[in-house]
């Protein structure tokens, strides 16, 4: 009763993941250089992508649904399946972050370039390199480098309440300054937004390789 | 009401085959247990060695000890008397064919000296109403046939068979493996219901039957107890590697 089948569907699932994987993190790089270089056009391929990711989403979930409907899957295979359908939603919303920080780069080019006293490209960088850390683990089915990346979310949420503090003085200190800097502050809120979505994705990857349920920073197995 | 059976150091041969090995195990009283494994993996051997039908061939034999609610069944008993205690159900339904349904279900009762019209007349009513089978055969109780009947109505005779000498522990062997999935629902059905009442010891190669009955689920491979938990645990995240294995059918 060896299901080779069942074997090669559950592959091709991982192979969707990882395609609507390379596309989330494509769309958070694109996101960051356009807040780096003000460049618009950046912006329209970060807009462009979101129909695909959610496609792709969509035929994810179906892929997944049939083989729950069809296959009756267990143990490993089920918390795999369980974790494909989490980290998709995930993903699908790191695309949509992406989106969120084009909007606001575009809503930028309306003001005059100011130095504000954040460092967004470095805030978003770490956000995607836990994305990318986060996905690395569930490629190679590795529990401790999901681990790993959750205690990275503390950093990401460290200096976004720094951003958050700096940009509220400007704020009092400067007045004038207060559209690009509430600017600044939204977009700040879109990394911090990715971290957790990368921490979620670790976490599914645990969930999926251990069988043990770290949400919430509950552990059960 | 149902009884604790506890199993030690149970080894089990067919001739010089060793089927059974140092099998050790607590089936909880008014549960179900399901037994999943691999074909020959001794699963059937061990639910016959619990009602004593293992020795019915002439090459069996087994030590150990299985105890029931305390009662030793290899030295406290006859197999006789355990075999009335510990009623099973087998893969395909059985019932005796010339016989109708009233007499299948009371044979039991009169087997044991049983001939009070009126007890075996709510023994059966009972016996059958507990099978889910009453409402569709009343009618016809003495007109029709235990073989005419359906694959699906059989295997339920043949419960209400079981239950009528009024058992403590139900062995079931695959008994909805021959059945649609319609009379497979209804069998699974009447297993949750007679679990308050009963112990219940099902084997069974659908796996997904284990994880819908049982709340403890035994994995056996090569005549040994692999892995024994809560069905919940078998199912989701297996401790033993080759639990996983078969369970998402990686071999077997």
């Amino acid at each position: 009763m060896v299901r080779i089948k069942f074997q090669q569907n559950l592959d091709d699932l991982k192979e969707r993941l990882l395609v609507m994987a390379g596309m989330a993190e494509q769309a958070i790089q694109r996101a960051i250089e356009a807040y780096r270089t003000r460049d618009m056009s950046v912006c329209e391929l970060v807009f462009r992508s979101e129909p695909a990711i959610n496609r792709l989403e969509r035929e994810i979930d179906q892929m997944a649904l049939d083989l729950l409907a069809m296959e009756q899957p267990t143990a490993i295979d089920l918390r795999f399946i369980l974790s494909v359908i989490r980290i998709n939603a995930d993903l699908e919303r790191v695309g949509d972050q992406a989106v969120n920080i084009a909007v606001r780069v575009k809503e930028m080019g309306t003001y005059a370039n100011v130095d504000l006293p954040v460092d967004i490209p470095k805030l978003a960088s770490l956000a995607a390199a836990m994305v990318r850390k986060a996905l690395q683990a569930f490629i190679e089915a590795d529990a401790d480098l999901a681990q790993s990346v959750l205690l990275l979310d503390d950093q990401v949420d460290e200096m976004n309440d720094a951003a958050f503090e700096a940009l509220s003085q400007l704020i009092k200190e400067k007045p004038e300054l207060t559209p690009p800097s509430l600017n600044a502050l939204i977009i700040a809120r879109n990394p911090e937004r990715v971290g957790d979505h990368a921490t979620n994705i670790a976490e599914d990857v645990i969930f999926w390789v251990r069988g043990a349920d770290v949400r919430h920073n509950m552990s059960t197995t | 009401m149902g009884v604790d059976i506890l199993v030690e150091n149970l080894n089990a041969w067919y001739g010089s085959t060793h089927t059974l090995q140092d099998i050790n195990l607590h089936l909880p009283a008014n549960h179900a247990t399901a037994l999943i494994g691999p074909s020959g993996c001794g699963k059937s051997t061990f639910v016959r060695c619990l009602n004593r039908m293992h020795e019915t061939n002439p090459s069996a034999r087994a030590t150990g000890t299985v105890k029931m609610g305390g009662l030793d069944i290899y030295k406290d008993a006859s197999p006789v008397e355990i075999r009335r205690r510990i009623g099973m159900v087998f893969q395909r339904p059985n019932p005796f064919p010339t016989m109708s349904i009233y007499d299948n279900v009371a044979s039991g009762l009169k087997l044991n000296g049983f001939r009070n019209r009126k007890v075996l007349d709510e023994v059966v009513e009972r016996s059958l109403k507990q099978s889910a089978l009453w409402d569709e055969v009343k009618d016809d109780l003495k007109k029709k046939s235990g073989a005419s009947l359906s694959g699906g109505q059989q295997q339920r005779l043949c419960i209400a068979r079981a239950l009528a000498v009024d058992p403590e522990v139900l062995l079931m062997d695959e008994p909805a493996s021959a059945l649609d999935p319609v009379s497979t629902s209804k069998i699974e059905d009447l297993i949750f219901q007679l679990k308050s009442q009963y112990t219940i010891v099902i084997v069974t190669h659908n796996m997904q039957q284990a994880a819908r009955v049982a709340e403890n689920t035994g994995f056996f491979l090569n005549g040994k107890m692999i892995e024994f938990d809560s069905t919940h645990k078998i199912f989701t995240n297996p401790s033993d590697k080759r639990t996983e294995d078969y369970i998402t059918g990686r071999f077997g």
